[in-house]
């Protein structure tokens, strides 16, 4: 599996949502993803990618894009 | 007797902070006279809370008249609210704008004062205020606390915490719920200042705001705890806290060990502390420099407070590892429930002693641990069964199942497993006769939105 093909699969899993509405998620822009979600979202990266993020980065983890940004700072590439 | 009657001796210690603005004590008891001076006389009145300026100054405005507040997390439904009215018949309605619908008779930063026909019931002398005590369920049942309550509550915790007027804490709670609001009371009668928010620990508005004020301290539930952990709290960069609270459930050893360590790390104090509504706020706490120690322990008696053990034969137990009924003294010991406004003129009921349900044991150094709650034990033929562990038991073998019952009679409701199996692991590992165990089996466990099992919703 890419890093991609994993990254998107948590978003899929945690927020039940299908491959096409991954571009444009972000918080609040669903239900599922309010504040308690994304910690949950972050909770399922860390173990799918085995990394630590640092909390100021979990706490602006705020769209499926920036998060793709966000993770290039751990060395996790898309 | 009334609460808050001479914090504006405070003058120009900040006293509330919100929305980038910060009122000094002397404005704020002056803002506070204006809610008081419209109702004009003791009675009944719904709040409806929220950590802003409007819903703090009605509370501390009331508290000072004499005028006795019901108070309602904002996030209650209409449905209940209404039903709540009827009950009650509150002569007024603190409210933000539009919550309800009513003659709106006084308006202040986003909230009104709605004026409603009631029933006027009367009110005992010393009722102060009335807090719910079963969260979102929406029960008429509401604690009954007095002045004198909140005072020697809010003076003990003062104590203990060594809370100082140049203490700064931030909202993380309801103000309708007992731990928020005792947070509330111990800081302003100590001419120290409150953040209001409604941001969560999670939201970046919450980690700048401790920031930008210097809050150095906050308390938070075992929920709050979790969440924490998963923000890896190590990490945050927060200097300015001097201390974190827990309450509102038991923190778990794992959780309590972890934020021991990590706060010994930053030179934070953690003070793990019990309690109910029924008790004011609190009950006990743990010394800070005793949470490594004492992990999983609910600590000693807050100051004026005292603990003893009960046996099932209603005897004062004395030694240490018995398990007994936990019972305690003090002048925060609240009145009594109501259920409806005739209620209200009722007066203590308790007399200062409260049988807190729960079921606890003394270690040799006089150091109490809940064992569960009472409702949770069951008298097996003269055995004590601790239903919970049941569960864990056959979690433990992969049985998915929810355990109650009655005396003699444990009922155990399987999604997985038969009934001979079950019986007989459990009778093995309890020395029980089989007889005592009853295997209902059920497609799946009734739970609440927070995870809890529903154990009323069963069989």
């Amino acid at each position: 599996m890419t890093n991609l093909e994993k990254y998107n699969e948590v978003f899929i899993r945690s927020f039940g949502v299908s491959e096409h509405e991954l571009e444009e998620l972000a918080y609040q822009s669903i239900e599922a993803w309010d504040s308690v979600g994304q910690v949950e979202l972050v909770v399922e990266l860390e173990k799918a990618f085995d990394v630590e993020m640092n909390p100021e980065d979990i706490i602006d983890f705020s769209s499926y894009k920036k998060g793709i940004e966000l993770l290039k700072k751990y060395d996790i590439v898309m | 007797m009334t609460v808050f009657s001479n914090i504006e001796k405070y003058e120009s210690n900040t006293a509330v902070i919100f929305e980038d603005q910060q009122v000094d004590y002397a404005t704020f008891v002056a803002h506070t006279q204006k809610v008081a001076d419209v109702i004009g006389e003791r009675c009944l009145v719904f709040l409806v809370c929220s950590n802003t300026y409007a819903a703090l100054t009605g509370y501390v405005s009331f508290l000072r008249n004499r005028i006795v507040p019901l108070m309602i997390n904002h996030t209650m439904n209409p449905e209940m609210f209404e039903k709540l009215k009827e009950n009650y018949q509150p002569k007024y309605i603190w409210q933000p704008k539009g919550f309800s619908e009513g003659n709106s008779i006084y308006d202040f930063y986003g909230y009104e004062l709605i004026c409603c026909k009631g029933e006027d019931y009367p009110l005992v002398e010393d009722l102060a205020l009335l807090l719910t005590t079963s969260g979102s369920t929406g029960s008429p049942k509401y604690v009954k606390q007095s002045y004198k309550n909140i005072k020697a509550n809010a003076n003990s915790i003062i104590e203990y915490l060594d809370v100082r007027s140049s203490d700064r804490a931030i909202t993380t709670l309801p103000m309708s719920y007992t731990y928020g609001l005792s947070i509330i009371n111990t800081h302003l009668l100590q001419g120290a200042s409150i953040v209001l928010t409604e941001a969560t620990v999670m939201q970046r508005e919450f980690v700048n705001l401790i920031r930008k004020y210097n809050v150095n301290n906050f308390g938070g539930v075992p929920y709050t705890y979790e969440m924490l952990k998963k923000l890896h709290f190590e990490k945050l960069e927060l200097p300015s806290l001097r201390y974190i609270t827990q309450a509102g459930g038991k923190l778990g050893k794992e959780l309590h060990s972890e934020f021991a360590k990590i706060c010994n790390d930053k030179g934070m104090q953690l003070i793990v502390m019990y309690g109910q509504t029924e008790a004011t706020a609190r009950m006990s706490w743990l010394p800070w420099d005793k949470t490594v120690e004492k992990c999983g322990s609910i600590g000693i008696a807050i100051p004026g407070g005292r603990f003893s053990l009960i046996d099932v034969e209603g005897n004062e137990i004395q030694d240490s590892e018995i398990v007994g009924e936990l019972v305690y003294r003090g002048e925060n010991v609240t009145m009594g429930y109501a259920s409806s406004g005739e209620d209200l003129i009722l007066g203590d009921e308790r007399g200062g002693l409260l049988e807190t349900g729960d079921m606890a044991y003394m270690d040799a150094d006089g150091y109490y641990y809940i064992a569960g709650r009472k409702k949770r034990f069951l008298k097996v033929y003269g055995n004590r069964v601790n239903l919970d562990e049941v569960e864990n038991l056959l979690k433990e073998i992969g049985y998915e199942t929810a355990v109650a019952g009655e005396d003699n009679h444990v009922k155990i409701y399987a999604v997985n497993g038969s009934a001979e199996d079950i019986k007989g692991f459990l009778a093995q590992k309890t020395g029980l006769n089989m007889r005592a165990f009853e295997v209902l089996s059920i497609e799946r466990i009734p739970r609440s939105d927070s995870g809890k099992v529903l154990y009323s919703e069963l069989g």
